[in-house]
């Protein structure tokens, strides 16, 4: 199982209400249901990969979260989980309120614009980043918004976004991230992963 | 129509079903099949609800028409609805004229057939007269009810009415509600049949002199509403049909104008125009969020059924958006569902005809849900 799924999975509740959007071929909601007894649920935008989810009898909407969030009630889920996806929406800031909306809670994972290798990257090589997190060029990455795990940082406590635990990942070390680690960890690690409400 | 009613399998439902229109049926014919065996612990049950024009003869060959079962594509065995695994029942709906209680059925009162005198059916009189077959077959809880257009509707009705008798549900290109568009062609079949004189009010039985240009001009009307402009023009396109030139006539010169016309007189002899104008209008008069004090979502409050909804992207009868407002509905019951609309030129059709996008999905809900379902039993 992929590093940040693992960290995910501890951080969900046995038995809770779980929505992932953007879902893929549903490999987390098969851990979350197996693992954990949660009832979770997923939105995805591509046919071939909801089909997938189906065959596995996973109940998966196909849809565009950044239009379609608008179907589920207010709260309707104790979380709401985005991996990964929130850079590749045109306004990530909506998409975000609508998650906030529909989740009691939200798990956020980021790839880290920050991280020391992207940063080299760019500083080194005068070439846009291309790392394990980061894998596309700039030509065809689905990537819109790019952010640091500062940035997004600053983003939630501009927004009075309740930030209940930050995670940094890097080379399947997990740590910590506060507002005092911050700098550093801003440079150390590939993903941060949120959990804001 | 003639049909031979040894061929035909026929329960008498007892208790008395009071119609929505107020009346009350007691000791009619409700007429069935069946594919495949029944397991011993009675998980592998599908119950399938059919179309407006359909039957109970899904699969293998039609005994009465000797043509493929209108399913035929997606049951049987080592197809999509796996019949050496699955055990399939469907029944003719009430209104029907496949051997279920229909206008042209002889009524108790004169001894004659009923005409318009047959009461103004509902989809929920015809799910409330096929759940019998339940208690028939005694199975407490279906693995799943599947349905296209009208047979999505009924199996919504069935649902909302029968909450814990199904483990799953799939309605495929339908509808929770008639919208205008839909009302509108219906009624234009409906006029279709009324206009020509033979239809006679009703009254056609006994000469049997049937309005079959009056049928056969809904049928072919029907027929456009299931296909996409796409589908239509990459199959028919301006093609000829068997000449070189135009005829300067009003025969058919197209092949579109032939197709239509085969469409509609093949239809007249196995369909009864009297029920095709009872089944359309319980159609106009299915809106299932009437029933429900919270409207749709009312309907699936609580509820632990598993939904599968599907719709097609060319689909304009029945289109995606109608779907998804069965989807929006469930989410906000906190039903569990799941949700895919098929990428096809096929139109409405396309759940009737080979589309491996969608059988592919359907076998796979089905046989996953399969699985959780006996573990659970």
């Amino acid at each position: 199982m992929k590093n940040e799924f693992k960290i995910i999975t501890n951080l969900l509740p046995t038995g809770s209400r779980v929505l992932d959007v953007g879902c893929g071929d549903g490999a987390l909601i098969e851990v979350l249901i197996t693992q954990k007894n949660i009832d979770a649920r997923g939105i995805e935008l591509e046919e071939n990969k909801v089909k997938q989810c189906i065959s596995k009898g996973l109940s998966v909407i196909q849809g565009n979260a950044e239009t379609e969030l608008d179907q589920f009630p207010d709260k309707a889920f104790d979380f709401v989980v985005l991996s990964q996806t929130l850079q590749a929406f045109y306004k990530p800031e909506n998409v975000l309120n609508e998650l906030l909306r529909i989740g009691k809670k939200v798990i956020i994972s980021i790839p880290n614009f920050g991280y020391w290798h992207v940063r080299a990257s760019l500083l080194f090589f005068g070439k846009m980043p291309v790392t394990k997190s980061l894998p596309d060029f700039w030509y065809n990455t689905p990537n819109l918004h790019m952010c640091s795990i500062k940035d997004f940082y600053q983003f939630c406590d501009k927004r009075k976004i309740k930030m209940n635990k930050i995670i940094g990942v890097s080379n399947n070390k997990i740590s910590s991230i506060h507002r005092i680690n911050l700098e550093m960890k801003n440079l150390l690690s590939e993903i941060g992963i949120f959990l804001i409400s | 129509m003639n049909y031979k009613i040894e061929n035909i399998k026929q329960i008498t439902v007892k208790k008395p079903l009071k119609l929505d229109c107020g009346q009350t049926l007691k000791d009619f014919p409700i007429a069935y099949e069946t594919y495949g065996k029944l397991n011993e612990k009675k998980t592998n049950a599908i119950l399938i609800f059919h179309a407006l024009s359909g039957d109970q003869f899904v699969a293998g060959t039609n005994p009465v028409t000797n043509k493929d079962g209108w399913w035929n594509i997606a049951v049987g065995p080592g197809k999509a609805i796996d019949t050496e695994k699955y055990f399939i029942i469907c029944a003719n709906v009430l209104g029907g004229c496949m051997g279920s209680l229909g206008p042209k059925n002889i009524n108790d009162i004169d001894g004659e057939p009923y005409g318009l005198k047959f009461p103004v059916v509902t989809i929920r009189d015809m799910v409330k007269a096929q759940e019998s077959l339940l208690d028939y077959f005694n199975i407490k809880k279906l693995l799943s009810v599947l349905g296209g257009s009208m047979g999505g509707m009924q199996l919504l009705q069935f649902c909302a009415l029968y909450p814990d008798k199904t483990f799953s549900a799939v309605p495929i290109a339908s509808t929770s509600s008639h919208n205008a568009q839909q009302i509108a062609l219906n009624e234009l079949a409906r006029q279709a049949i009324m206009s020509d004189p033979l239809w006679n009010n009703g009254n056609y039985y006994k000469d049997k002199k049937i309005p079959k240009n009056g049928l056969a001009v809904a049928r072919m009307a029907a027929h456009i509403t299931y296909m996409s402009e796409k589908g239509l023009q990459e199959r028919f396109g301006r093609k000829l049909q068997e000449k070189k030139d135009y005829e300067f006539t009003f025969d058919a010169d197209f092949q579109i104008e032939s197709y239509l016309r085969h469409q509609g007189n093949v239809f007249v002899d196995r369909f009864d125009a009297n029920s095709y104008l009872y089944i359309s209008r319980a159609m106009d008069y299915f809106d299932l969020s009437k029933q429900f004090k919270n409207g749709l979502v009312g309907a699936f409050q609580n509820h632990k059924t598993r939904f599968l909804i599907i719709s097609f992207s060319s689909d304009w009868l029945y289109p995606t958006k109608n779907s998804k407002d069965i989807v929006i509905a469930l989410n906000a019951s906190g039903a569990n569902v799941a949700f895919a609309e098929i990428k096809t030129d096929k139109g409405h059709d396309s759940f009737l005809v080979n589309e491996p996008e969608f059988l592919e999905t359907l076998k796979g809900f089905l046989d996953s849900n399969f699985e959780i379902f006996k573990n659970e039993k």
